[in-house]
């Protein structure tokens, strides 16, 4: 089906060259036939003698109209198709990237840089690459018949429209490019610095330090604008190359062409078309300059989006996988080793847990310490580098990905809430789920008292992020996506980050009522009190240890459990 | 929106002069456009009906070298030109509107409005590279190329002036029309391109949800399905509204078909020279190109026009009152019926609160969460002003002191501490950049904060620390200054028992060398310190209208 879509693209990519190209030869048709017609004129010929180039020069000037009406309307199409495309090829890749494989990508401003990226690789066909086609085309048929009239003229114009066509983009690329490269970690700095400023606005103020972190964002923009220049010199440098190409052409074609008439090669009235042509020709050829200077913008764009889209799956599915295991899931993890990237560090080397249906465990430990890893693997989004995990006794890399997490689900910090309405949210998690489920989950959550509250209930649109929700009130939808999935197992990431101490303190107590029954493996670096869970490890150093005083599991070694 | 709008040079005066060199070079591009067409016209003449020779035309051949250089200069300057200026109208922009920002205070800035500025300072100013490289010199040309034109092609042959007089006004009329049809279409077609992308956005930035629920592989389907919508949609509006841009384009080039056409016949009868014939056609679609090249412009320099009108609005925005007397070290502290009205929401948080806060004391103030214990700091720091009462400091009203000096006063620990990136040791001199290294090290211990080394470098929003371990590094910071007030967010939240016990031992020392200590909390154990606990309570009207509270819905 893509092949045929990528036929059916390439098909209208063309249909919108063909109109272009049209719509540039009349556009060049029109003036070098009215020279042809005022020169002829000056003859003092019957008047009847001038009807076929006057209809002529207003077949031009309608016909040009009309081709860049249509290639206007098939260009736009097929960008939205090539679009549509793009997207649905990048999503397949990042579909089997995510989340460990596009985990550098985590903050919100990358994640809309890389969209960005793979939007502008539509560009590429819409700016750069058919404006060139056009150009090209309509460069041939023009250089021809100039050659037809005087073969040294034809031979001018040629060069003059290839200094133009390559002159502007060698320099954006010779210049530009470098510039670009060294503009993207600078501009980086720039929006560090300001959101610095912007963020710490407080701090700054009262610790009397505003004036210097204001100057921190100047000089920041100082040095992007100084890189600028740079651009801006090879922009100037290829407006000035076109300038001089299309000059070059108009005073080398006058010269040949006044001594063609003087020789006699050249018809006199054809010198006006010699000399009106190549103007024509090359005021088209100046609109490929601001077509060059994307080249360098896309370039970046597309090496980013293959640097991402190129990266190694950060899972690898078994050729043929044991059949899922059926209750109680117990989960054992032995000698466990992982890391993000292949040559990077292992986060965790030698943990070990041992986490038997229907018991909940707290894993505590500082930032970095491999929490949210371990919960990588166990969801099997991440391939251990050594060590096994098993899932009711088989090896969960021995199981198809999607089957572990049939069984395992994860609450997370910032669970994505989608922009939609309450009801899509929670319908993830079961699309058939009735009314009365959907009611059943907020209210396990402990959202059904503001729920009920809502004029259009369930209906009611949660903004971009859950922004019209509370910090507290997007983790409690999280909670009864994950309880209408019904998973047996429960990963709880750092559920509370980023809430108030106040509202942290009821949700994590919530939560832990809310998944009673379950299995729960509960990762916080926040104090955990020892009633609330069956045992609690701590992650240092890559493995987990037991903390005392924890609850009836603590006594018992992981390696001595029975299964 | 104006094709030009002068507030920008108002806030950006050093762009004035680059600015002019773009109009004074614009007018330069016009003249040598004119001087050109006349000699291209007076060599083709002479050689064709006069058979003149190179040797005859070498003055022309040369004059036309000369002009053909300018215009190559002129090209070049003229991209330097608007680099100029778009550089210094970016930097200035820039720095007014963040000053701006910083003045009117965190909670002015609040929420997305951070993000949105600093999106607004880096790509919303630096769209107006495009403004001024593309649209402002296209813009310029268009005010003085067709006048000129139109009266050298009058001088020469007055009917194909009268053609083109005629039609010209068209131009700007139909574009009007067209930027009328066209600017409902750009909005249209920009808000389904948003729409698309963020609906494309929303899907990758969730896609491990997605995984998780095991819902990712229906997305790809949905996400073709959406865009092919939007395309059906986006192109029944295209045909309408290209429509309209054609028949502009027509109106220029057929008046130069007519101009073509009309020169022709007045030659055939003789009352023309073909010199005048060939000036009045090379110049007629000069007439026409800057204002069809503006129009084309507009909407790729929308974008840039639309972000300074943002900034210079951010900078319009009157800063808050701010009084002149210095603040003195202060002994007493007194809030008398302080409330607090947020806009967008009914009910006041603080509502009539009244307290006296002592030197020497620790004071906590306690209450749920919207009682206004926040808000309440906020008003202590001029950040945040009371709709209602006021607050005195050593008997003199806070609202008349000078805001720099009075903050000098304050060590503050938010709920939220924000920490630079950097190492800890520099994030705690924030206040103190020369304090010596023992100093530090001192600070750091009576926060409690052992447990990380403080050369220890941290990332962009206090990554490489727990919550806690930032609240301690902010607290650490609030004490190296010995200031005389210290205003504290909830400044054990996330500690462990044993930590919190040793910072609150500090906030005792703290109080019994003559500070006064402010707390917000909700924590028995720090309650339990207090000389004096002062409650919050939540403001009758704002409980009902939590339930009223309406939604929008989104078109979708």
């Amino acid at each position: 089906m893509t092949t045929y879509s990528r036929a059916r693209d390439g098909r209208r990519l063309a249909l919108a060259g063909a109109a272009g190209t049209l719509a540039a030869l009349s556009s060049i048709g029109l003036l070098a036939t009215s020279a042809w017609l005022i020169s002829r004129s000056a003859q003092h010929p019957p008047v009847l003698y001038l009807m076929v180039p006057v209809a002529a020069v207003q077949a031009f000037g309608i016909g040009r109209s009309f081709f860049r009406y249509a290639e206007r309307l098939a260009g736009h199409d097929a960008a939205l198709r090539i679009l549509a495309r793009m997207r649905m090829s990048a999503y397949d890749r990042l579909e089997r990237l995510a989340p460990a494989g596009t985990a550098a990508f985590r903050s919100g401003d990358l994640i809309s840089r890389l969209v960005s990226d793979i939007d502008a690789t539509t560009d590429r066909w819409l700016r750069v690459r058919l404006p060139y086609a056009v150009a090209l085309a309509t460069g041939a048929v023009t250089v021809a018949v100039m050659a037809a009239l005087q073969p040294a003229s034809g031979l001018v114009l040629a060069l003059s429209l290839a200094a133009a066509a390559l002159g502007a983009p060698l320099l954006a690329d010779v210049i530009g490019y470098q510039a670009e490269r060294r503009l993207s970690p600078l501009r980086g700095e720039l929006a560090a610095a300001t959101s610095d400023l912007l963020n710490g606005a407080g701090e700054l103020s009262v610790f009397s330090s505003s004036a210097g972190a204001l100057r921190d964002v100047t000089a920041a923009g100082a040095a992007v604008t100084r890189v600028q220049a740079r651009s801006a010199y090879a922009r100037g440098l290829g407006m000035a190359v076109s300038t001089l190409a299309a000059g070059a052409a108009l005073w080398l074609c006058l010269a040949f062409g006044v001594e063609g008439v003087r020789s006699g090669a050249v018809p006199g009235v054809v010198l006006a078309v010699l000399v009106l042509t190549p103007l024509a020709a090359h005021e088209l050829f100046s609109g490929l300059g601001p077509a060059a200077q994307e080249i360098p913008r896309l370039r970046s764009s597309a090496a980013r989006v293959g640097d991402v889209l190129g990266r190694p799956d950060p899972v690898r599915e078994p050729a043929s996988p044991m059949p899922p295991p059926a209750a109680p899931y117990d989960i054992r993890v032995s000698g466990l080793a992982a890391r993000w990237e292949a040559d990077g560090p292992d986060v965790l080397s030698g943990a070990d847990l041992w986490l038997p249906a229907g018991h909940r465990i707290a894993v505590t430990g500082p930032s970095g310490s491999g929490k949210t890893t371990l919960a990588m693997v166990l969801l099997r989004f991440l391939d251990p580098s050594a060590g096994t995990v098993t899932l009711a006794g088989t090896d969960i890399t021995e199981l198809d990905s999607a089957a572990v997490r049939s069984v395992i689900g994860l609450c997370e910090q910032d669970a994505h809430i989608f922009d939609s309405t309450l009801r899509e949210n929670l319908r993830l998690a079961r699309p058939a789920a009735t009314d009365a489920e959907l009611r059943d989950a907020l209210s396990r959550a402990r959202l059904s008292d503001w729920a009920d509250t809502l004029p259009a209930g369930l209906d009611t649109p949660v903004g971009e992020h859950g922004a019209r929700l509370s910090g507290g009130q997007r983790q409690r939808l999280a909670l009864a996506r994950v309880l209408l999935a019904d998973f047996p197992v429960v990963i709880l990431d750092e559920p509370a980050e980023h809430l108030d101490e106040e509202t942290a303190d009821a949700l994590t107590g919530d939560l832990l009522a809310a998944t009673a029954g379950r299995t729960v493996l509960l990762i916080t670096h926040r104090p955990v009190p020892a009633a609330q869970v069956d045992q609690v490890l701590r992650l240092t150093g890559g493995r987990l240890a037991e903390v005392p005083s924890a609850g009836h599991l603590g006594t018992k070694r992981p390696d001595l459990q029975p299964f | 929106m104006k094709p030009f709008d002068p507030r920008l040079l108002k806030h950006a005066r050093r762009a004035r002069l680059p600015v002019a060199a773009v109009a004074v070079l614009g007018a330069a591009a016009a003249g040598l456009i004119i001087v050109q067409a006349q000699l291209l016209a007076d060599g083709i003449a002479a050689a064709f009906t006069g058979g003149a020779t190179l040797g005859a035309l070498r003055g022309v051949l040369l004059a036309l070298a000369a002009v053909l250089a300018g215009r190559v200069a002129v090209a070049w300057a003229g991209e330097i030109a608007s680099y100029r200026a778009s550089a210094a109208v970016k930097a200035e922009l820039r720095r007014s509107f963040l000053a701006r920002a910083v003045e009117l205070g965190p909670r002015w800035l609040a929420g997305r409005r951070s993000a949105e500025l600093t999106a607004l300072a880096t790509e919303g100013v630096e769209a107006l590279d495009g403004y001024f490289a593309k649209y402002l010199p296209q813009l310029i040309l268009a005010a003085i190329v067709p006048v000129v034109v139109l009266v050298r092609v009058g001088l020469a042959d007055p009917l194909a002036a009268v053609t083109i007089a005629a039609t010209l006004p068209l131009v700007p009329v139909f574009g009007a029309l067209v930027g009328k049809m066209t600017g409902a279409y750009a909005e249209q077609r920009w808000r389904a391109l948003a729409v698309l992308s963020h609906h494309f956005l929303d899907v990758v930035s969730g896609l491990p949800t997605l995984k998780v629920f095991g819902r990712s592989k229906d997305q790809r389907a949905v996400i073709g399905r959406v865009t092919g919508e939007y395309r059906r949609a986006t192109m029944d509006t295209l045909r309408v509204a290209f429509l309209s841009s054609l028949v502009l384009e027509l109106v220029a080039t057929m008046s130069v078909a007519l101009v073509a056409v009309e020169v022709g016949l007045s030659l055939v009868y003789g009352h023309l020279g073909l010199r005048t014939g060939l000036l009045a056609l090379i110049l007629a679609p000069e007439a026409y190109l800057p204002l069809r090249q503006a129009a084309a412009q507009f909407h790729a320099s929308a974008d840039g026009l639309a972000a300074a009108a943002a900034a210079i609005e951010i900078i319009e925005t009157p800063p808050p009152p701010a009084g002149e007397r210095r603040a003195p070290a202060p002994r007493v502290i007194r809030a008398e019926a302080v409330s607090v009205v947020h806009p967008g929401r009914s009910g006041r948080a603080p509502a009539n609160f009244s307290a006296l806060f002592r030197a020497g004391e620790i004071s906590v103030l306690a209450g749920p969460s919207g009682s206004g214990k926040s808000t309440l700091v906020d008003v202590l720091l001029g950040f945040a002003q009371p709709s209602a009462g006021r607050v005195l400091v050593d008997g003199d009203d806070l609202a008349g002191l000078d805001c720099e000096t009075w903050r000098s006063q304050v060590g503050w620990v938010p709920q939220q501490p924000y920490l630079f990136p950097g190492t800890v040791a520099a994030n705690i001199r924030l206040g103190c950049p020369g304090a010596p290294d023992a100093a530090v090290a001192a600070a750091a211990r009576a926060a409690a904060l052992d447990d990380v080394p403080l050369g220890r470098l941290v990332t962009e929003r206090g990554g490489g620390l727990s919550s806690g371990q930032c609240r301690r590094v902010a607290l650490a910071r609030a004490l190296l200054p010995g200031r005389p007030v210290l205003l504290l967010d909830e400044p054990t939240a996330g500690l462990d028992p044993e930590a919190e016990d040793r910072v609150l031992d500090t906030l005792r020392a703290q109080a019994a060398a003559g500070r006064i200590v402010l707390i917000a909390a909700h924590h028995p154990r720090v309650i339990a310190v207090a000389d004096q606990v002062v409650r919050l309570t939540v403001d009758e009207v704002q409980a009902s209208a939590a339930q009223t509270a309406r939604y929008e819905e989104i078109p979708v």
